[in-house]
């Protein structure tokens, strides 16, 4: 329990720091920008209080957003992606089965379920903040190729990371 | 009632997602529309600090460019300086000159904080209201003009840069003096902006300075950029123009605040005219 407690505070420091002091400098062709924060929402473990969930996504959130000057926005977006979360599990992951408190990562959940989840999961943070952050529609289609080309970026970067802290023999 | 208690918990992720959802929503809609300095932007304590750190390690990196900007910067000002003159009058008598008041003051301040890939970009720099820095000063560097003072602390300020969708900044084309005002266009490119509302009876031509003009915040004359295609995108009255900006935004060092000394007087006369 304090391990899960640890790494998680651990992961949501160091993800603010890749965030904010690497990944804002990054954007290729003004059009793909990597959000690799949100990987921190998609981390926590299973059994985590629903209200403990949408408190940790919106405080994520608004600390993203004190470094990128648009309050509200980022707290928004991971808000939402917090529910979709909740959604997403209830229906593909059944409750009971596991012994130890699983999460749900790469190494213990397998490749194919964590790259739906992921993905689905990241387009919808992405197609809200952006449309939310540009908010006119005379601007649809701009904002539509951001929303792909980002989304593919930040589930990359995800995969990435998961390979790299991946631990074998957790699951039999 | 406890009907309603049992529906709320079993359904507590949907509720719990309505009162986040709106709490931050109403928190960005709030802060959009008023435009307040809110504590949450990148001149509070902590994310100034932090920021101020990593800008530091950034700009050990680029003291090359910066010497090299240095060190054009001084060659043209010592070409301005007396003694680069001949002097072909024999005898000069010193007179103190009181035609000039000094009417625009300069800041030196350093960026430490900037963006350009985004909708509407801000920057940060490191002076603020105790270095007399006030809201609604122009920022411009040594190649061109780089924004407006929107947000003051102590220490620091968030400068609306240029490329943000409600920065308009009053224009002319430097030879024939048609008045337009500048915008950043909707391709979000930083090194493009649109020239707009110049009446289409000017004949501009390729490559021609824009400059600012005596109507806005800046001193006349200070360079934006150089037009360089004429299409007219929505035409009608008024031509359009694409114009490549002088100033670099992705490599923006150092910037001076420009105090204007008589905008106060100027507001002030011109807000008696509207009561009237």
């Amino acid at each position: 329990m304090t391990r899960t407690i640890l790494i998680n505070f651990m992961r949501f420091i160091a993800l603010i720091f890749v965030q904010v002091f690497l990944l804002k400098n990054i954007t290729l062709y003004n059009l793909s920008i990597p959000y690799l924060y949100i990987l921190f929402i998609l981390l926590l473990p299973f059994e985590i209080p629903n209200a403990l969930l949408f408190a940790l996504a919106f405080l994520m959130g608004i600390i993203i957003d004190a470094f990128y000057d648009t309050p509200g926005l980022h707290a928004s977006a991971c808000v939402l992606l917090a529910f979709v979360r909740i959604l997403f599990i209830s229906i593909t992951v059944q409750k009971d089965g596991f012994d130890n408190d699983p999460e749900p990562t790469l190494s213990i959940m397998g490749f194919r379920w964590f790259f739906t989840y992921a993905l689905i999961l990241t387009m919808f943070h992405h197609f809200f903040l952006f449309n939310l952050e540009v908010f006119r529609w005379s601007e649809i289609q701009y904002t539509f190729s951001r929303f792909i080309l980002s989304s593919l970026f930040t589930v990359f970067l995800m995969l990435v990371s998961g390979l790299l802290f991946f631990r074998r023999k957790e699951r039999k | 009632m406890r009907n309603l208690l049992i529906f709320i918990t079993k359904y507590n992720a949907f509720f719990l997602f309505i009162i986040f959802e709106v709490s931050a929503l109403l928190i960005y809609i709030k802060y959009n529309s008023f435009q307040k300095a809110t504590f949450i932007n990148s001149a509070n304590q902590v994310t100034g600090n932090l920021y101020a750190r990593a800008d530091e390690l950034n700009s050990y990196l680029s003291l090359r460019d910066a010497n090299e900007q240095l060190a054009k910067e001084n060659a043209a000002l010592r070409n301005q300086l007396k003694s680069s003159f001949y002097v072909d009058t024999l005898a000069k008598q010193k007179v103190t000159d009181t035609v000039y008041k000094q009417q625009y003051e300069y800041t030196l301040a350093k960026v430490i904080n900037n963006s350009v890939n985004k909708r509407d970009n801000y920057i940060t720099i490191n002076r603020g209201s105790k270095e007399g820095i006030a809201k609604n000063m122009g920022v411009i560097c040594a190649d061109g003009v780089v924004g407006i003072v929107m947000y003051v602390s102590d220490h620091l300020a968030v400068v609306q840069s240029l490329l943000h969708k409600d920065t308009h900044i009053s224009a002319m084309l430097a030879d024939n003096h048609a008045i337009g005002s500048l915008i950043w266009g909707d391709d979000l490119d930083p090194h493009k902006a649109l020239l707009v509302n110049i009446t289409n009876n000017v004949k501009p031509r390729m490559g021609e300075l824009v400059v600012t003009s005596g109507y806005s915040l800046f001193p006349a004359g200070v360079p934006l950029g150089k037009v360089v295609n004429l299409h007219t995108k929505s035409g009608g009255f008024f031509l359009n123009m694409e114009v490549a900006l002088s100033v670099d935004f992705s490599k923006l060092q150092y910037v001076n605040v420009v105090n204007n000394k008589y905008a106060q007087q100027q507001a002030d006369l011109e807000a008696q005219e509207k009561q009237e």
